[in-house]
């Protein structure tokens, strides 16, 4: 990946605060149309990375280029390209979400056709005449993350866009963050939810303590982990004995409902359990973000 | 669409929705101007009236100079009851050339100032009688003084008040919400100038602060209150804007320092509550002993207040203006340039 077409480059930026230092040497370039997450615990720096790379703070020391300009200090020209998503109650006092959609889009000189437009990509359509704290958190999110977009950027910016929303919210909120990336956005997002990332970054930072411990696609970084494989199934089709057995199986165990095999060969083990006929209630876990995260640290991870 | 125009309209709106605003922009004060208009309304209003009866010139003469008030009676016995009962200080008993003052002495004053204004036309008549030219003269006119009917000083101070308070609170409660809410920081990331989101702002408290001075005026004006305006009354509009943005100032001033909206907005009482009643929202501040009246120059408030009542009911010109507009442009670079320095983006 050359510099040139990176949407983001960042280079060894730290910044402290007293003794604490926030961010610690981090560096990460993210390409176009990539959808880059960063995430961690609270405290582990992720927000003022974000902050530094979006232009709101000054890095100690270190290099921020955005499409191959500088944010700091504020960069006029730069601020029409970026959009930058913030907290749920970033909005204009006793306005409809339609009428915040145009206020945001005036700053920017974008005609007041476009509310409607970014109104329905959220999914908001039929709430354009509500004033915003009528509105539900989940749907609040959205209209925030519609007023980052309404000036079409090319980057956008999400500081835990999902944070504090239930399941389904946080689900409507994963169909809007994949309809804009399919715009062909670059997306740089924080997040706290390993299983999310997961789900919709091409790649991930995972920081603690203000740096970055691991980068790469989710897959990449699961793989390297070298973790067993957890199959599961009904308690009662297969003895333990028996399933200690089988080709592959580091081990069985059995509690009331079910029985879990680890492996690190999950094909023979499931072959073998096909041809058995032993397949009710067959679940496979593989590791998650959560077991890089438990690895990388040392520690359990709690968002 | 043009930022200045739309930030315009959107914190019109939301100023406009906000039933608490509303409340205290409008209602609130105008709930001191009718309260203290209505039971200020008879101070001094009064002239004495007293019982008559029977007509003379010299009747005549006390009825054309509206220096008393006369109740005509058809006999003594009646006229003199009245005064027996109280209900006036005196009555007047013309017999010819003889005039007979029957007066209760309950009120002395009443009755001495009763007796001194019909012995000072028996006076005149008498002399008038010889022939004689007088030999001191001495010629009355009246004059519109410092003393206003309640109403008068009223309406100007209470629209300064008011104006004060619209503006500090407006431009305080904003700064530290949008502050709070991160909205400033969203204004930051977005390629548009401080001075059009300043400016914007500014147009709206200005323009409630001409909103106020036409429902102010207008209501005192009604006859129930009976405000009467002076001449050059439109001279208030330019004082009404230098206000608004000299208190605008302030509340910015206020804005960087509180961190919540509570604070914010206890900080504008502070502020404004001790400025509005020693500059002379509620009375005038020349019946105020000395030292407090000079201790009150220090309040920019205190200036407008001086200029409103000059131009809205004293009748003076635009000269009348200089001195408060110059105090109040003053204030607002003084204050506006410091708030500038300590203002903050980020809590």
């Amino acid at each position: 990946m050359t510099e040139e077409r990176s949407a983001v480059v960042v280079r060894d930026i730290r910044k402290s605060y007293g003794e604490l230092k926030a961010v610690d040497g981090v560096s990460f370039t993210v390409a176009e149309g990539e959808f880059f997450g960063i995430l961690g615990p609270n405290g582990a720096g992720k927000t003022t990375t974000l902050e530094i790379v979006e232009g709101l703070r000054k890095p100690d020391s270190g290099e921020v280029r955005l499409l191959g300009e500088s944010p700091w200090p504020r960069n006029v020209k730069l601020l029409p390209r970026i959009g930058v998503q913030l907290q749920a109650t970033s909005f204009f006092d006793k306005l409809t979400a339609k009428e915040q959609l145009q206020t945001f889009g005036s700053l920017y000189g974008v005609s007041h056709g476009t509310a409607a437009d970014m109104l329905e990509l959220v999914g908001l359509a039929d709430k354009a005449n509500e004033q915003e704290n009528k509105l539900s958190g989940g749907q609040r999110q959205r209209l925030s993350i519609a007023c980052a977009l309404v000036h079409d950027p090319d980057i956008v910016f999400l500081d835990e866009p999902t944070a504090a929303l239930d399941p389904q919210a946080r689900r409507n909120l994963w169909d809007v963050l994949r309809a804009i990336q399919e715009r062909g956005k670059t997306i740089v997002y924080t997040t706290h939810y390993l299983d999310e990332a997961e789900i919709l970054c091409d790649r991930v930072a995972i920081m603690d303590t203000g740096r970055i411990l691991a980068l790469d696609p989710p897959a990449v970084l699961v793989r390297g982990l070298d973790a067993p494989t957890h199959v599961t199934l009904q308690k009662g089709v297969l003895s333990v004995v028996d399933a200690s057995a089988l080709e592959g199986v580091d081990e069985a165990h059995e509690d009331e409902v079910s029985l879990t095999l680890s492996t690190r060969r999950p094909a023979p083990v499931l072959s073998a359990l096909a041809e058995r006929g032993a397949l009710d209630g067959l679940q496979v876990r593989t590791a998650t973000l959560e077991d890089v995260f438990l690895n990388l640290t040392g520690r359990e991870y709690r968002a | 669409m043009n930022a200045f125009k739309t930030l315009s309209v959107a914190m019109l709106k939301g100023f406009l929705r906000d039933k608490v605003t509303l409340f205290f922009t409008f209602l609130f004060p105008l709930m001191f101007l009718v309260i203290f208009g209505l039971i200020l309304r008879d101070v001094g209003a009064d002239k004495t009236r007293i019982a008559v009866v029977g007509d003379g010139p010299i009747v005549s003469a006390l009825r054309d100079s509206g220096a008393l008030e006369l109740e005509p009676y058809n006999d003594e016995s009646s006229a003199v009851q009245k005064v027996k009962d109280g209900d006036l200080p005196a009555a007047l008993i013309v017999r010819g050339q003889q005039l007979d003052v029957r007066f209760a002495q309950s009120d002395q004053v009443k009755s001495a100032t009763v007796l001194g204004i019909i012995n000072g036309f028996v006076d005149k008549a008498n002399l008038a009688a010889t022939g004689q030219p007088p030999t001191f003269t001495f010629a009355a006119e009246k004059v519109e003084d410092a003393s206003l009917k309640p109403i008068q000083y009223l309406t100007p101070g209470i629209l300064s008040w008011g104006v004060a308070v619209s503006a500090v609170f407006g431009s305080a409660l904003t700064l530290v919400s949008w502050r709070r809410k991160q909205v400033l920081r969203r204004i930051r990331l977005a390629p548009v100038s401080t001075g059009s989101v300043l400016s914007s702002r500014i147009l709206v408290s200005a323009g409630v602060a001409l909103v106020q001075g036409v429902t102010f005026i207008g209501i005192a004006s009604l006859p129930v209150f009976g405000l009467k305006l002076s001449g050059q009354w439109w001279l208030a509009i330019p004082l009404l804007l230098l206000g608004t943005v000299a208190f605008f100032a302030l509340g910015m001033l206020v804005g960087a320092f509180a961190k919540t909206e509570e604070a914010a907005s206890a900080a504008a009482n502070i502020v404004v509550l001790p400025m509005a009643f020693l500059s002379g929202t509620f009375f005038p501040v020349d019946q105020a002993p000395a030292w407090l009246q000079t201790v009150s120059k220090i309040f920019p408030l205190r200036h407008m207040n001086d200029g409103m009542l000059d131009v809205l009911v004293r009748g003076k010109g635009i000269e009348a203006l200089a001195m408060p507009a110059a105090i109040l442009v003053g204030f607002s670079l003084v204050v506006g340039f410091v708030a500038s320095r300590v203002f903050k983006w980020e809590e």
